[in-house]
């Protein structure tokens, strides 16, 4: 059940998508550093370090990480 | 004389920019040498009447061709302090034995037993190299690999993303392996057996070390959905697999009259061997004039039984001229516990399963910080921010609030 919820939430996204977005001129804004994904990859990685060691739910932003005993 | 058709004017605005934007990317790596991109942090996290972590991060990337970078990362994570052993407070005081069973430490009545012993320093390296496979497939490929004194980690993952639709949606996919070595001090406590309560006696063992595997798988879609607003939906799954209990962790065992047992009143935590893990997870950035503002939300699920809720805010707020700037955050965290979280166990009723980690529990997580930024010039920038994290329980298990401070500097430039 929930992957076909998923995969219909994923073909409404990428339905969507194709009405969607900018010219390649219209992109003065979007190629700004404070507006990437991961405009401070170092402040990514300490946050998802302490919520990581102390909470646990891990995954969703990215792969990987953990790799820690985390007391 | 026949006209030609005229191209429509988008299809020629669109050339002209992309080749405007190529011969400027091609000129500007041809006649520089790209210089180093160095990021470089030290995040200081202090709990109330807990753990105290030092950790200097520095991270550099360099462009070696067109559009290929390498990076590589280095991180120190220093911890020292006392960390809850799992055990309930009593009304009179309580002695445990350290994990190496050569020491004892008391904790007064009334008090959450917090283990002393506690510190250790680990080191990570990671690196990882991107590289364009075609016009519109960027590939990344990574290592990393950690070592503290009982604990080792090595893990590879590779992530590509592929553009469509004119840039506008990327869709990405990621796959990680990592393998876990764990060596307790004193040895893999079996699970659920006594904790030795006299300095010297041996607990029993499962050997001296142990492992644990985990693969993970990442789907996601990124959209630019107009010229100030992007959205991220993420699908991760990861199958964890080996030795997934904390040998640090107690738990105390009660009789019927609700006191610690009178022989054996505490037993070493044990957690099933595999764990699938599924999140979903969407971010969303949009620009209010310069400031800019990130909103994210993720639903957690896993076969322990743990659900979770997180919702992240930040606010970019630009501060006059354009070179400062200031970001409030607020993150909230709310976590149904594992199907075998016990805040005691019960002398008549001994689980196959338990853990009496708050970690596991039905819990919150509050943070409110600031952030300011110096922006200096392109790449060349101060931060520094401060946060307060409160975690408290949010069922029947009456645990502790862990408090904490979170303060970091940031200082990054071109080398």
């Amino acid at each position: 059940m929930k992957m076909i919820s998923l995969m219909l939430l994923l073909s409404f996204v990428l339905g969507g998508c194709s009405n969607m977005g900018v010219q390649p001129w219209q992109r003065g804004h979007l190629a700004k550093q404070k507006m990437q994904l991961d405009a401070y990859p170092v402040d990514a990685f300490l946050d998802d370090h302490i919520y990581f060691s102390k909470e646990s739910s891990s995954g969703g932003a990215g792969v990987g990480g953990g790799g820690c005993g985390c007391n | 004389m026949q006209l030609k058709k005229p191209k429509p004017i988008r299809r020629l605005l669109t050339a002209a920019t992309s080749t405007l934007l190529a011969s400027t990317a091609q000129q500007v790596v041809a006649v520089e040498k790209t210089p180093w991109q160095v990021d470089s942090a030290f995040l200081y996290y202090s709990e109330k009447d807990r753990v105290t972590v030092y950790e200097p991060v520095v991270a550099v990337r360099k462009e070696t061709g067109d559009d290929e970078f390498i990076g590589v990362r280095l991180v120190l994570d220093s911890m020292t302090g006392a960390s809850p052993n799992g055990a309930i407070p009593t009304d009179s005081p309580q002695t445990f034995t350290a994990p190496s069973g050569a020491s004892s430490y008391s904790i007064p009545a009334g008090e959450t037993p917090l283990d002393t012993s506690f510190h250790d320093t680990r080191a990570a390296i990671s690196a990882e190299w991107e590289v364009p496979l075609d016009e519109r497939l960027k590939a990344v490929f990574g290592g990393n690999f950690s070592k503290e004194y009982d604990y080792t980690s090595l893990g590879l993952d590779a992530t590509f993303s592929w553009d469509l639709n004119q840039r506008n949606t990327t869709l990405t996919t990621g796959l990680s392996v990592s393998q876990d070595q764990i060596n307790p001090v004193g040895g893999v406590p079996t699970g659920l057996t006594s904790v030795p309560t006299v300095v010297g006696v041996q607990k029993s063992t499962q050997g001296g070390d142990e492992s644990k595997d985990i693969m993970g798988l990442l789907l996601g879609v990124t959209q630019v959905v107009g010229p100030k607003t992007l959205l991220q939906f993420n699908y991760t799954f990861a199958d964890e697999q080996g030795y997934l209990t904390d040998p640090y962790k107690l738990l105390s065992v009660l009789d019927n009259s609700g006191q610690l047992r009178a022989s054996d009143p505490y037993v070493y935590e044990k957690r099933p061997d595999s764990r699938q893990r599924q999140a979903l997870y969407a971010k969303g950035m949009h620009q209010f004039g310069d400031d800019v503002l990130h909103a994210s939300y993720r639903y957690y699920w896993d076969d322990w039984g743990v659900t979770s809720h997180t919702y992240d805010l930040r606010y970019r707020y630009e501060l006059a001229g354009g070179r400062h700037y200031l970001q409030p955050h607020l993150r909230y965290y709310l976590q149904d516990k594992a199907d075998f979280y016990h805040y005691s166990l019960d002398d008549n009723n001994i689980p196959a399963y338990a853990s009496a980690d708050y970690r596991l529990g039905d819990m919150s997580t509050t943070t409110i910080g600031l952030k300011y930024g110096l922006v200096l010039g392109e790449s060349h920038e101060f931060g520094a921010r401060l946060e307060s994290m409160q975690q408290k329980a949010e069922g029947d298990a009456p645990f502790e609030d862990n408090t904490a401070v979170i303060f970091q500097l940031n200082y990054s430039f071109l080398f």
